[in-house]
């Protein structure tokens, strides 16, 4: 028993002081006002933590998009409502799918690598280099992955929102015969920009800060030993999920629920 | 700061190293030593593996802070600077890694290149000349264009090396620059470390165990074991000294009063499992 209360004390004291020096990290990396030089990194970011993740984005969209329109017929038609599967793929994709699916995707692609990466750096030294260097890794290496996955997750997600409607394209009207005016005109009529487009918008943005924001912190945290970065890897994909699906359920309940 | 400042040479130290202690959790690294890097002069550090000899030139680079002492670099105590200012005071030092600490995304060409990159706005050009002058100081102006994983050890070192020269810093501090060279890019180390300090002044600090090869170059020698001072000297003076601690050191015995293990419990009763784990 008192064993227990112990562990627990210590445990949320470690909870604590990570959380404190992963809070350190993102201030100290986002009060960096960028300059040009930043800009060619961010860029340069841009290409390997979002375009490098495009591919696994577009062929999951596709079929998530898919298996939707397929989902959404068979259910749809028994009531003759097969005309609503429009306005139903589009709504779950656009709020819910679209960010989520694509956020937990880019955890494992693009936010294991980002730790893996950093945490390469410091345990070769790389980063304790750049310090004597007179270089300020936070600078240097953090700030431009942070701005990277911050951007690139809404466009990802977009990416992904806009593909999986044309998987339900597919499958729906060209395959399953539904009206295709009758898909895309649903589809105008019930999805609101400012209550669907831009409530999952800011989803995806804040996925983006989310994931990145823990992909970092555990590369630059990380024990400076192979099997460090290897546990810091599984944490990111598995605190990050677990993130973003909590966060989702909050900002639902938020933006379209009943509780406000 | 102590009585006895005034009456050492106060221009003549470039780092000057007083009463410091430094911990690892309960371990004491260094338990209040003392030195003097005198400027323009090569300085070498010695001591056996662990004594804490890369531990000194992260305190010196401001990497780690001391628990108690000053480590004044011109004149300025490092752990009392503010970031800014330590950023700039390690403009004016050059530090070869151990491990080398090459980026790794980067070819020879541009690891050697980015501190000129990063802390001036000279033209690409410019930048050129020079990284191409120090790579071809350390033999490898041919090997520019590979990326590190492509470098042996000696190769690695080197090219860090020109790295570190890269900035023309005031002072560059060598962690093992020996290291892993066979005789031939030993000799050239060796000299370039020499002619370094000759030809543009630089204060040079040199953590070595090649007894040898260091005692050709040095001015001074400083030898740690246990976070102490245990000796210092000229290279003469050390080879003459009769203190047992230090000649076992110079003449690489052993056995003798400098303990070659890390801290252990008796190691027949070890094996024996005296402390058998849980
Ligand atoms: N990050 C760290 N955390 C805890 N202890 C450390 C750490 N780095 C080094 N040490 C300890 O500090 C001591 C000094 O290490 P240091 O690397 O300075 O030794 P060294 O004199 O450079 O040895 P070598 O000649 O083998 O390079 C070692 O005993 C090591 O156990
Ligand atoms: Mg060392």
């Amino acid at each position: 028993m008192n064993d227990a209360i112990a562990r627990l004390g210590a445990g949320t004291l470690t909870f604590l002081a990570t959380l404190g020096r992963s809070g350190h990290l993102l201030i100290r990396s986002l009060l960096l006002i960028p300059g040009w030089r930043d800009l060619a990194r961010i860029s340069l970011q841009i290409f390997s933590v979002g375009v490098k993740s495009l591919v696994i984005i577009v062929v999951a969209g596709f079929f998530i998009g898919m298996v939707l329109g397929l989902q959404g017929y068979t259910n749809l038609v028994r009531f003759g409502a097969e005309a609503a599967l429009g306005p139903f793929v589009a709504l779950s994709l656009v709020r819910e799918l679209g960010p989520v699916v694509s956020a937990l995707l880019f955890a494992g692609r693009a936010g294991s690598s980002l730790t893996a990466e950093i945490g390469l750096m410091k345990a070769t030294e790389q980063l304790a280099g750049m310090e004597l260097m007179a270089v300020d890794p936070l600078r240097r290496i953090v700030t431009p992955r942070f701005w990277a996955g911050f951007i690139s997750m809404p466009l990802l997600a977009a990416i992904f929102t806009a593909v999986g409607i044309i998987g339900a394209y597919l499958v729906g009207v060209s395959w399953l015969g539904v009206d295709g005016g009758s898909f895309w005109s649903g589809m105008q009529d019930s999805v609101d920009f400012q209550k669907d487009i831009l409530n999952g918008v800011v989803k995806s943005l804040v996925f983006g800060f989310v994931v990145t924001w823990i992909a970092v912190f555990r590369g630059y945290d990380t024990l400076p030993t192979s099997e460090g970065i290897s546990r810091s890897t599984t944490q990111t994909v598995v605190h990050s999920s677990l993130a973003v699906l909590g966060l989702d359920f909050i900002l639902t309940a938020l933006m379209f629920g009943e509780l406000n | 700061m102590q009585g006895n400042k005034a009456t050492r040479d106060e221009g003549d130290s470039h780092v000057r190293i007083e009463d410091m202690h430094f911990h690892r959790g309960e371990r004491a690294i260094f338990n209040g030593i003392s030195l003097d890097i005198p400027r323009g002069k090569i300085t070498a550090i010695m001591g056996p593996s662990g004594t804490g000899k890369t531990t000194l030139l992260r305190l010196i680079g401001g990497q780690l802070i001391p628990s108690a002492g000053a480590i004044h670099f011109d004149g300025e105590n490092i752990p009392e600077l503010g970031r800014s200012a330590l950023y700039r005071v390690r403009r004016k030092m050059g530090v070869l890694f151990q491990s080398g600490a090459l980026f790794t995304d980067m070819s020879v060409y541009d690891n050697v290149a980015f501190p000129l990159r990063e802390n001036t706005s000279l033209p690409e050009a410019v930048i050129r000349n020079i990284v191409l002058m120090k790579l071809e100081a350390v033999g490898l102006r041919g090997a520019r264009n590979l990326m590190p994983a492509e470098l042996s050890g000696g190769m690695s070192r080197r090219a860090a090396l020109a790295r570190a020269i890269a900035l023309d810093p005031e002072i560059i501090m060598y962690d093992e620059p020996f290291a892993g060279q066979d005789p031939i890019s030993m000799g050239v180390v060796v000299r370039l470390v020499k002619s370094l300090n000759e030809t543009l002044g630089l204060t040079s600090v040199v953590v070595t165990h090649d007894v040898q090869e260091v005692s050709s170059i040095a001015d001074y020698i400083y030898v740690f074991a246990g976070g102490k001072v245990i000796g210092q000297g000229t290279p003469e003076q050390m080879r003459a000294d009769q203190t047992p601690r230090v000649s076992q050191f110079m003449q690489g015995l052993p056995d003798g009063p400098v303990p070659f293990h890390y801290p252990a419990p008796d190691f027949e009763q070890d094996l024996m499992g005296a402390d058998s784990h849980e």
